[in-house]
């Protein structure tokens, strides 16, 4: 990377953290971040055995406020909004009005008319300008975005809330956090400042985000590899991130999902509340329901140990029937997996991958390639939470 | 910290060579770079090769490299240990992470790769 391009990137409050404890520094999504520590496969491990920190602060969050903002944040996403308690979050795709994604997103119930959407750096500009733009004519909506002033730190692993539970900034909401259940969250005060913490995360694994304005989050996150030390807390790299959620065959927007892919074709159906409601993109999802959708999101195991990466075409006998979305070694499986969208019709014909210039035999499996590894996770058992 | 025992390719291999044979390896700092090291494809022992030619390759969690022989000859054995057991490229790149021994068809095609010096001066700069 020259010395020009580093100074576009962004850089977040722990990026100097990194850069002296051994990450290794790229460039993502406008933001210098760490794509690896000690290893993939040792990070990997860690989240999956004790626990892991991850700075994951180029998201984007933005707060929407005021009596209108429930019903107009509901007709503009596929999940339900409307009607959730206070603390709840609801995964999402916002899309367009022929169905196409434009991203997938959290949104925070945080109080009575107050909202946090987080959505992906790669598609902050988009969102946050779709929403302030549509918020400025919507009666009783007020948006703003706190992208720049928030930070947002992961603690993901089987020992996740025994680290929380250490940690003394957190200690008057201790057992408030050890209480909250899966796609919930809770405002704290921390010495004047709010610090929303939701058990939520991109592994599969039991785990938190909490986000911290960007001043404090150097001192938690010292706070937290201090007190997990004997815990094995390590700090992971966004290279094991993305191995921790292709297990689970998470989407990963720009893979699974784009403004090209329906909510239906990537399987995330489970998303979608059809029932008594209207939002952008759904008559258009609903005719490709009527008429058959035409492509599924399918899950692949390549013979032996070559790995179908990103872009490889999927093959049904001669006929191209897709493409990989997704493809790499499963650090927990010790083997390759892929995600692939498909031509449904195919879908359970014999495949096979071009992998550079050599048709790989693959067979079709279920996903999450993993079992899913805490009760109640929507996005790895692809059900409904609730009606 | 360089080892002077062999030589170095501008892909960052190393080549040592014993009785007209070349074993070949990936260098410490290829090995860093690359990342974890999950997947390898070697030559049949047996075949031909000729300098330069794309011989296997390393599949990395994040990429696939391909393996490119600095010397041409005839594949005298592959490692079957690191086929078994892809992270011993990473944890041993110099000894027991070597790749494939190559039986030399042309040493002098050896006067055109770097010593150790030449090497050190490469990854440093």
């Amino acid at each position: 990377m020259t010395h020009e391009e580093n100074q576009n990137l962004r850089q977040t409050p722990l990026t100097s953290w990194h850069r002296a404890n051994g990450g290794r520094m790229v460039p993502f999504a406008g933001f210098e971040m760490p794509v690896q520590y000690e290893g993939v496969i040792a990070e990997h491990t860690a989240v999956r055995e004790r626990v892991g920190l991850f700075d994951i602060t180029h998201m984007g969050e933005i707060r929407v406020t005021g009596p209108g903002a429930e019903a107009w944040l509901d007709g503009l996403v596929t999940n339900r909004v409307v009607g959730g308690e206070i603390g709840k979050i609801v995964y999402t795709a916002m899309c367009k009005e022929d169905g196409g994604v434009l991203d997938d997103m959290l949104i925070y119930h945080l109080d009575d008319d107050d909202w946090l959407v987080v959505c992906n750096a790669a598609n902050h500009d988009k969102i946050a300008s779709r929403l302030l733009d549509l918020g400025a004519s919507a009666e009783g909506v007020e948006v703003r975005d706190q992208t720049d002033q928030t930070a947002l730190i992961a603690v993901q692993g089987p020992l996740a809330t025994d680290l929380m539970g250490r940690t003394a900034s957190l200690a008057d909401c201790a057992d408030a956090i050890a209480g909250l259940d899966f796609y919930t969250c809770l405002v704290a005060r921390v010495a004047g400042n709010e610090w929303i913490v939701s058990r939520t995360g991109y592994t599969g694994e039991r785990g938190y985000e909490i986000y911290i304005p960007n001043a404090d989050a150097q001192p938690l996150w010292d706070e937290l590899m201090a007190a997990g030390a004997d815990l094995g807390v390590a700090p992971i790299g966004l290279a094991a991130r993305d191995t921790l959620r292709f297990e689970m065959a998470y989407c990963l927007y720009g893979h699974e999902l784009s403004e090209q892919i329906t909510p239906l074709e990537a399987g995330i159906k489970w998303a979608c509340r059809f029932k008594n409601r209207d939002f952008v993109g759904r008559d258009a999802m609903m005719a490709q329901k009527e008429a058959g959708v035409p492509r599924t999101l399918i899950g692949l195991a390549p013979e032996g140990r070559a790995i179908a990466r990103e872009g490889a075409k999927v093959f049904a006998g001669d006929d191209e029937i897709g493409f990989v979305t997704s493809g790499t070694f499963c650090p927990s499986l010790k083997g390759p997996r892929a995600l692939a969208l498909v031509a449904a019709d195919r879908a359970d014909d014999e495949l096979t991958v071009d992998v550079r210039g050599r048709r790989l035999p693959v067979a079709r499996v279920p996903y999450p390639f993993l079992a899913p590894r805490v009760k109640g996770d929507p996005r790895a058992e692809r059900t409904p939470k609730s009606e | 910290m360089v080892a002077e025992d062999r030589k170095y390719t501008q892909d960052h291999e190393w080549i040592q060579v014993a009785d007209g044979v070349g074993t070949i390896g990936v260098t410490e700092y290829a090995a860093q770079e690359l990342g974890d090291v999950v997947f390898l494809e070697l030559p049949e022992a047996g075949s031909r090769v000729a300098k330069g030619d794309a011989i296997g390759t390393i599949e990395t969690v994040k990429s696939v490299e391909d393996l490119f022989t600095p010397v041409s000859g005839e594949v005298a054995e592959i490692n079957q240990a690191v086929l078994d057991a892809p992270e011993t490229v990473n944890q041993e790149p110099m000894s027991g992470g070597w790749l494939v021994k190559i039986s030399l068809s042309d040493p002098a095609e050896l006067d055109g790769l770097l010593d150790a010096a030449a090497y050190a001066e490469l990854i440093g700069g």
